[in-house]
């Protein structure tokens, strides 16, 4: 789910052929985990079909001469995407970070993201409270494990509003 | 709204800890104050409860501007119409559990007799019946805090204020006392601001407002959330 969305974010910031939107994928958001080239060139076609990007052929060596450029309603889902907060779960560490990170390549509001993040991790805590409170204890066991996960999260969210400057910074750099 | 600030800035030498802030708080709310340390959230809640005075901008009660009142008028109110809980309880720890919630029904002139029965029926709400004789030097951090919000709540106050009532406290012993606090203050029809930096405390709220360098930001009231 969050691949071509981050393949779409690196191509708003500028055409790029398939190699080079895995190496910056890899560099920004691989973590260990590099995207295969197969699964970059069939997001990068789906995409396509969809007209959600454009691949213009160029002359030359290599398995893939293609430039691919986002178009306006690639720009579209990724400006709503970015703009949409995550339902509150557990293990959301990838999918918050890029939108973080992509949000500041873009020169888009991030902190104002991470705000709503934050509202709908709290929104989603208060509803936990509630069958912490009303519910058996296994009911309570369990939403209590969700509860230190999405503090987690919150902690993270806080943390990264504070560094929000230096990683802006960091990332306009690379 | 029953308390509100607006504009409200205020410093510490020179150094700003509020810097126009807003906070509207609606009667039987219960809103949590968040934010990093040194953010102004506790600043806030004590201009809002009028321990502090702020530099500028105004602070309102129930229809009445609290900052410009006299320091004694505004004792009176925080005596009558605000209970307050702290992080260490500020009891006296010489002086029994009943005394300490006692305390503020005899400064208000309450007879002695009619105050111990409801510092009797306080300390039965919150769990302390057998307690009432002991100490509070010699009461656990849990308990204390339970004695804390009985002393807040004897005098039937409109406005709870806690800041950082469950700081001390291990997590089930705070959500403990947090539940007893937001439940008794919601039978009882009172308002609560709460500061805290826990996300489990503030999930106890209606809603929460970050405070970040001095300025409060409200996700429900700027759409960011919605």
């Amino acid at each position: 789910m969050t691949v071509p969305l981050a393949l779409l974010g690196l191509l708003e910031r500028e055409p790029s052929h398939g190699y080079d939107l895995k190496r910056d994928y890899d560099a920004f958001f691989g973590r260990g985990r590099p995207l295969p080239f197969g699964q970059v060139y069939s997001t990068l076609g789906r995409l396509a079909r969809d007209g959600k990007v454009t691949g213009q052929s160029e002359p030359g060596d290599g398995p893939d001469r293609k430039r691919y450029a986002i178009t306006p309603l690639g720009r579209q889902e990724v400006a709503t995407w970015l703009a949409e907060p995550v339902a509150a779960e557990p293990y959301l560490q990838t999918v918050l970070f890029t939108k973080v990170v992509l949000a500041l390549m873009l020169g888009r509001d991030a902190a104002g993201y991470l705000d709503a993040q934050r509202a709908t991790h709290m929104r989603r805590m208060r509803e936990l409270t509630e069958v912490r409170r009303g519910g058996s204890l296994t009911d309570a066991l369990l939403a209590d494990h969700a509860m230190f996960h999405l503090e987690a999260d919150l902690r993270w969210i806080d943390v990264t509003q504070a560094r929000l400057g230096a990683l802006a910074e960091m990332v306009r750099a690379s | 709204m029953i308390v509100e600030a607006r504009g409200v800035s205020r410093s510490y030498g020179s150094t700003p800890a509020l810097r126009e802030a807003n906070l509207s708080v609606a009667a039987g709310e219960v809103v949590a104050i968040m934010g990093p340390s040194g953010s102004g959230k506790s600043t806030l809640l004590h201009c809002l409860a009028g321990i502090f005075t702020p530099d500028s901008g105004e602070v309102w009660f129930d229809g009445r501007r609290l900052d410009t009142l006299d320091d004694g008028r505004r004792s009176e109110l925080r005596r009558t119409a605000f209970g307050f809980v702290f992080q260490f309880g500020q009891l006296v720890p010489e002086l029994t559990a009943a005394d300490n919630v006692m305390l503020p029904l005899l400064l208000g002139r309450t007879r002695r007799r009619h105050a111990e029965r409801r510092a009797a029926e306080w300390l039965e709400r919150l769990e302390l019946a057998d307690l009432g004789g002991r100490r509070t030097g010699e009461l656990s951090g849990g308990q204390a805090q339970r004695v804390a919000i009985a002393r807040a709540l004897v005098t039937r106050p409109r406005v709870v204020f806690a800041d950082e009532p469950t700081g001390a406290l291990d997590t089930l012993t705070g959500e403990h006392v947090m539940d007893l606090l937001v439940g008794l203050a919601r039978e009882e029809g009172a308002t609560v601001v709460v500061v805290t930096h826990d996300a489990r405390v503030a999930a106890c709220a209606d809603r929460e407002v970050v405070v970040r360098d001095g300025r409060v930001s409200d996700p429900y009231t700027t759409g960011a959330a919605r």
